[in-house]
């Protein structure tokens, strides 16, 4: 039988804001256990909750920014359960009333354009960490995490394959980076995915029994463990099976999703909303300002690159799939004197290459875009040969910065010159007489020999173009 | 007298310091810092002396054990916290400190506010200084009983649904319930976050106004408290009865209410009348429903307020258990009195999936039909005057094993709470076995001003707030 897997998507965003979404601690990373956490994240008796506005505004910015409907009024509701790193005994969330609900997305699905649908994005708190490896026979807490606000966007089952799955993530991802909302950084745990997966034979209407997998912390591994989970249920449906509704959990080493054990009995979380919080109230004017800071937004900056750019669409996916990447590229081709393509070129090759190579985002590069401008104008007005180009281009990945000023030190300057090049043409033949020939009796390969020779005698300064043309004036019968 | 310098700010506290010491029996207290007490007494003389007193310079107090108090006991009745010391004080605390009262101890009070009658207190009953076979009241009880025999001059207690005034009334006392949201919640420890109120527990309703004053105002820490400007309560409180028209629900005047309260309650509306005001028969046609309304909505939230009594971070850990669930079982199996679970209980069951719409939603609409009936009944009157309670205060033990009999108690306090409106105990008379009847007085929203100056006319013309019982004079 052929099946249908369908799949939607609960990620969690981090939002950046400096302090909690409660209280008044500092949510930065990396700090020492529980030296983050006030009187409030650790629920001592007696505290009180207040609203960080600003986590508001973020969410609202998201909802904007998705076509969705921001709900000038939702409530908090608390999530009851016990776990020793839910300092509360309940965590803050948003139930019935969430303050974004119905937006959209649209992907690539590879066969044309397809939109994906958010149910709701509501705001939370987070827990903090349990730690059970540092303590022999003992679990240790850190509540620095408690209260960090969270956006869960809650995704309809649209999706229809791992890939789409995994472009749609994608794509939320490149968005609340755009938005400034989120650092987007999964290894620390800003940007976490939960996805609900079930199959159905093709054609059906109903939906088949899904399992929620937990916690998946890259993109690689949220399209293998959805694979492994459709893979799963289909044989197990095949087998004369059923799927139970289950959280599970993916082991990226042994490639299979597995059943969480203990923490999720079935719970009733016994929803209601939060009395130490009113409800959550957006003016239409808050609105308003924040419509005017949304920036323009990946998809309208893609078409703005194709056009304005003439770029490949290609090109212009990846060169906006990051804002810092598409601000960088455009200050690039300005600084290039307009050779947008030459820009595009270095950066989605020479530069995201050694990005990947070394795992560094392009903020924590060394090269401007001024200088990679610089560059590029050096290689048009036929001031260096392209191969010196990538010696320059490493010297600023190095961290210089003054395209000129290497040019000059080390004496780079391409040799265009007929006279000097004729002379070192001349001398070249004078030891090829071999090649010489050759080509003259129309072995048209031998010519880049030749011109390699030259190059090699010159240093790579010589201006491959003009040595072309003088060879084949002088090797001319 | 402390601004006249009449008597210093030592020598008061070294009294009642005294007081306190001499009737223990009573039980009031839970923690008393002598030494702590008499320092800051001795800053506020200084204070007195330079004239760089404020409102409640030199003036002994005490907290109910709810309250937070930095390096100070905060067990709040119970095993879970009895070993709590506070990091931190509440906005209640911090505001009376700062208005330079001096802080003697805290008092005795039912296990986490759950109780009227004080008997749930892991720390043991407080006894009524009128009649120590009887209950103080709760769950405010050691409060109200402290004051009652002159242990200190006025306490802070809190009132979900009657917990100032009903033992107000029980011990003779002027007990003051605010408005929902004029004063902060922040350090108080939650029992059901909507209805929760702080409020002054004293001799007269001048010094209801007085402590009303220095603890009233927006707290940027507690997101329900009000951002308006606090009026100034006791030039407010001259503000005569005359022309004042005082609502009376019949319903509220019936034949279940023990003959010795209405006799009290008529005699004190003839005093009422004599003073000006003018009685209007008005309804609260759906007050009887305030109890189960009350009590569900109360204990959802309790249910979940008193969830982060784990055991995990602080307050009391069972010496033994299997594993982490064992660990909360046997912690709060120990930690909690029976009230206190049998409150969680109903709670949980309440905000249980399937009894969600019966139970909480219900309630919810339930109380905002008592909420209309509240503002229809001020479109005719400028003030309620209802009974606190429907008996005087009764034996100890005697309503222990009849949880409900104990909850109806609270049927003419709670409708208030779930109002959010403000109301003021005052005593009114005694019954013929010589115990205080008390009667509220209720305003419209904000309205304290108004219900302080009614019951202070009252206080004018008559002696039931100044009895003392006769083995504490």
């Amino acid at each position: 039988m052929a099946w249908e897997s369908v799949i939607g998507l609960e990620v969690h965003v981090q939002l950046q804001t400096r302090s909690k979404i409660f209280s008044s601690a500092a949510t930065a990373y990396g700090a020492q256990p529980n030296t983050q956490a006030c009187a409030v994240d650790i629920a001592l008796p007696g505290v009180l909750p207040v609203m960080n506005h600003q986590v508001a505004l973020m969410a609202v910015k998201f909802g904007l920014a998705t076509g969705a409907t921001v709900n000038c009024r939702s409530i908090f509701a608390r999530k009851n359960y016990f776990y020793p790193d839910l300092p509360k005994g309940y965590q803050i969330s948003q139930y019935e009333l969430p303050i974004v609900s119905g937006g959209q997305l649209a992907i690539d699905s590879g066969n044309g354009e397809k939109i994906i649908r958010i149910t709701r994005a509501h705001l939370e708190e987070d827990a903090g960490k349990s730690l059970h490896d540092e303590f022999d026979g003992l679990s240790g807490i850190d509540l620095n995490r408690a209260g960090t606000p969270l956006l869960e966007v809650v995704s309809e089952p649209d999706l229809r394959s791992p890939l789409e799955a995994v472009t749609y993530l994608r794509k939320l991802h490149s968005l609340v980076r755009y938005l400034e909302i989120c650092d987007g950084n999964m290894q620390e745990g800003s940007f976490r995915c939960d996805a609900n997966v079930s199959i159905r034979p093709y054609g059906a209407d109903t939906l088949g029994t899904r399992t929620e997998l937990k916690n998946i912390n890259s993109f690689r591994f949220v399209e293998k463990a959805i694979q492994q989970e459709i893979q799963r249920q289909i044989e197990l449906i095949e087998d004369g099976g059923q799927v139970v509704q289950e959280t599970r959990l993916y082991d990226p080493l042994a490639d299979e999703t597995r059943p969480m054990r203990g923490k999720e009995e079935a719970h009733d979380y016994r929803y209601f909303p939060d009395p130490d919080l009113p409800p959550l109230i957006i003016e239409q004017a808050e609105l308003e300002k924040v419509r005017d800071t949304l920036p323009e937004l990946p998809d309208a900056r893609r078409e703005r690159f194709v056009h304005q750019y003439q770029l490949t669409p290609a090109d212009a996916d990846q060169l906006t799939s990051d804002r810092e990447i598409a601000d960088f590229f455009e200050t690039t081709a300005d600084a290039a004197g307009g050779d947008s393509r030459s820009a595009a070129n270095w950066i989605n090759g020479e530069l995201m290459a050694r990005l990947n190579r070394d795992n560094r985002p392009i903020g924590e590069n060394r090269i401007t875009p001024k200088a990679l401008g610089a560059l590029i104008c050096r290689i048009n007005d036929q001031t260096i040969s392209g191969k010196i180009a990538k010696d320059i281009f490493s010297a600023l990945w190095e961290g210089e910065h003054d395209v000129d000023g290497i040019i000059d030190a080390r004496g780079l300057r391409q040799i265009s010159d007929s006279d000097a090049l004729e002379q070192v043409i001349e001398e070249v033949l004078g030891r090829c007489v071999e090649q010489a020939t050759q080509f003259r009796d129309g072995q048209e390969k031998v010519l880049g020999y030749l011109v390699g020779q030259v190059m090699k005698a010159t240093k790579g300064k010589a201006n491959p173009q003009a040595v072309n043309a003088i060879l084949r004036q002088k090797l001319s019968p | 007298m402390l601004q006249t310098k009449k008597i210093s700010s030592v020598e008061l506290t070294s009294h009642f310091l005294q007081r306190i010491d001499q009737n223990r029996e009573l039980n009031a207290f839970i923690t008393v810092d002598a030494e702590t007490a008499l320092a800051n007494a001795r800053q506020a003389d200084i204070s007195l002396n330079d004239k760089s007193g404020d409102l409640l310079t030199g003036l002994p107090l005490a907290l109910k054990d709810i309250f937070c108090t930095r390096g100070m006991l905060t067990s709040c009745g119970s095993r879970m916290l009895a070993n709590f010391t506070s990091p931190y004080d509440a906005t209640v605390t911090e505001r009376l400190n700062a208005a330079g009262s001096v802080l003697l101890g805290k008092t005795n009070m039912d296990e986490f506010a759950m109780g009227s009658s004080n008997e749930s207190s892991y720390f043991g009953p407080v006894l009524n200084p009128w009649n120590v076979d009887c209950v103080p009241g709760g769950s405010s009880g050691g409060s109200a009983a402290a004051v009652s025999a002159r242990l200190c001059p006025a306490t802070v207690g809190t009132d979900t649904g009657g917990s100032i005034r009903q033992p107000a009334a029980f011990c003779g006392l002027t007990g003051l319930k605010p408005s929902y949201g004029r004063i902060s919640r922040y350090g108080m420890v939650a029992f059901a976050s909507s209805l929760d109120q702080a409020g002054p527990i004293t001799q007269s309703a001048e010094d209801a106004a007085l402590l009303l004053q220095a603890m009233a105002g927006f707290d940027p820490r507690d997101s329900t408290s009000l951002d308006i400007e606090v009026p100034d309560f006791l030039p407010a409180l001259k503000t005569s009865l005359d022309g004042v028209t005082v609502g009376v629900a019949a319903s509220f005047l019936d034949s279940t209410l023990d003959p010795d309260v209405l006799a009290g309650i008529e005699e004190a509306l003839r005093t009422f009348e004599n003073l000006g005001a003018r009685l209007v028969d008005i309804e609260l046609p759906n007050s009887s429903a305030g109890i189960p309304c009350y009590y569900v909505i109360a204990l959802a939230e309790a249910s979940s307020n008193l969830s982060r009594f784990d055991g995990v971070r602080y307050g009391h850990r069972a010496e033994q258990y299997d594993d982490l669930m064992d660990m909360y079982e046997q912690s709060r199996a120990e930690g909690f009195g029976d009230e206190v679970k049998r409150r969680i209980l109903i709670g949980t069951y309440a905000l249980s999936a399937g009894y969600y719409d019966a139970y909480y939603l219900k309630a919810q609409k339930i109380r905002r039909i008592i909420a209309d009936d509240f503002r229809n009944a001020f479109q005719r009157c400028d003030l309620i005057a209802a009974p606190t309670t429907p008996t005087t205060a009764f034996r100890l033990s005697e309503k222990v094993d009849d949880p409900v009999a104990m909850y109806l108690n609270d049927i003419f306090t709670v409708p208030v709470n779930l109002a959010g409106l403000p109301a003021v105990s005052i005593p009114v008379g005694l019954d013929q076995a010589a115990m205080p009847i008390g009667m509220q007085l209720i305003g419209p929203y904000l309205e304290e001003s108004r219900i302080l100056a009614a019951a202070h006319s009252y206080q004018q013309v008559t002696p039931w707030h100044q009895r003392i019982p006769e083995a504490f004079t």
